[in-house]
């Protein structure tokens, strides 16, 4: 209700202002470890015109569903599987480029994403980035190109899927 | 304890970036390199951060904010860089069953 309020009386505040500047001035603050009046008095005004000139811009908190309890505990568990992929994708590619024979057999894939939200699909574009032997080359609205090392000699569409699930299933619950 | 813990772990971050490395001088072509580079180089440098962290307590928070940039910044460039590739007509190994979906959707027969 009182979100509605806000909004209806100043509709020339966009969404994403008030998460971006809050974000921005917390890493300010958190940069400089003090609250003195010398570092808020650089960091407010900044803040300010970073967050209204990329008004339309992403924050983590965009689409981020807090009022649900799940979302709240998928999100650890999201970040545990994230590091888990990373340090499995970082050991699959030692395996690749020390062996002498360089197995790669790379193709560009393609692949539906279920998420809606910009947040969740950027969140899902950099997790696919990082995960082993797939690399995303382009977001373009719920399809997503990916680059792999070794592209499935069969199935290839069913391969991929399964790679976008890990991270969907966390994703979907946070941003919908 | 702490100073070994975080010897160690900037020993296994210069290792991932030493893997790095040779995924770029490796990989045949530009979009592999890619790969190789982000990466290794992502997961190196967070655990040289975290090796820093253990060894300076006192910068943590600091060291953690540069984990978060990094986190987020290093896949995104990676995928502009990618996509720019592909865009400019970057070499690609030739293999006989080549998957291209992007180039098919975008309609280049060449």
């Amino acid at each position: 209700m009182d979100s509605n309020r806000s909004t209806s009386a100043k509709p020339e505040l966009p969404i994403g202002f008030l998460p971006l500047f809050a974000t921005l001035l917390l890493l300010w603050i958190l940069l400089h470890g003090s609250l003195s009046l010398q570092v808020l008095a650089i960091g407010i005004p900044a803040a300010l015109a970073i967050a209204w000139l990329f008004r339309d811009g992403l924050s983590f908190v965009t689409d981020f569903r807090f009022r649900s309890t799940e979302a709240l505990r998928a999100a650890p568990r999201f970040l545990l599987f994230f590091f888990k992929s990373l340090v499995i994708a970082n050991i699959a590619l030692a395996r690749v480029v020390l062996s002498p024979k360089l197995p790669i057999d790379p193709g560009i894939v393609k692949a539906r994403t279920r998420l809606k939200s910009r947040m969740g699909r950027l969140l899902l574009a950099n997790a696919i980035t990082l995960t082993p032997g797939t690399l995303t080359v382009k977001l373009d609205g719920e399809w997503i190109y990916i680059h792999c090392v070794r592209v499935a000699a069969t199935d290839i569409e069913g391969a991929t899927a399964e790679i976008l699930a890990g991270f969907e299933r966390y994703l979907e619950v946070m941003y919908g | 304890m702490l100073s070994i813990l975080g010897g160690l772990l900037l020993v296994a971050g210069a290792a991932f970036l030493v893997l790095a490395g040779l995924g770029l001088v490796r990989m045949p072509d530009v979009l592999n390199r890619i790969q190789a580079g982000t990466k290794a180089t992502t997961l190196g440098t967070l655990l040289t951060l975290g090796g820093f962290a253990c060894l300076r307590p006192d910068w943590a928070l600091k060291l953690l904010l540069i984990a978060l940039f990094i986190l987020l910044t290093n896949p995104l460039s990676s995928q502009v860089l990618a996509h720019a590739a592909h865009r400019a007509g970057a070499r690609q190994t030739p293999l006989a069953n080549r998957v291209d979906r992007l180039a098919e959707d975008r309609g280049d027969a060449s």
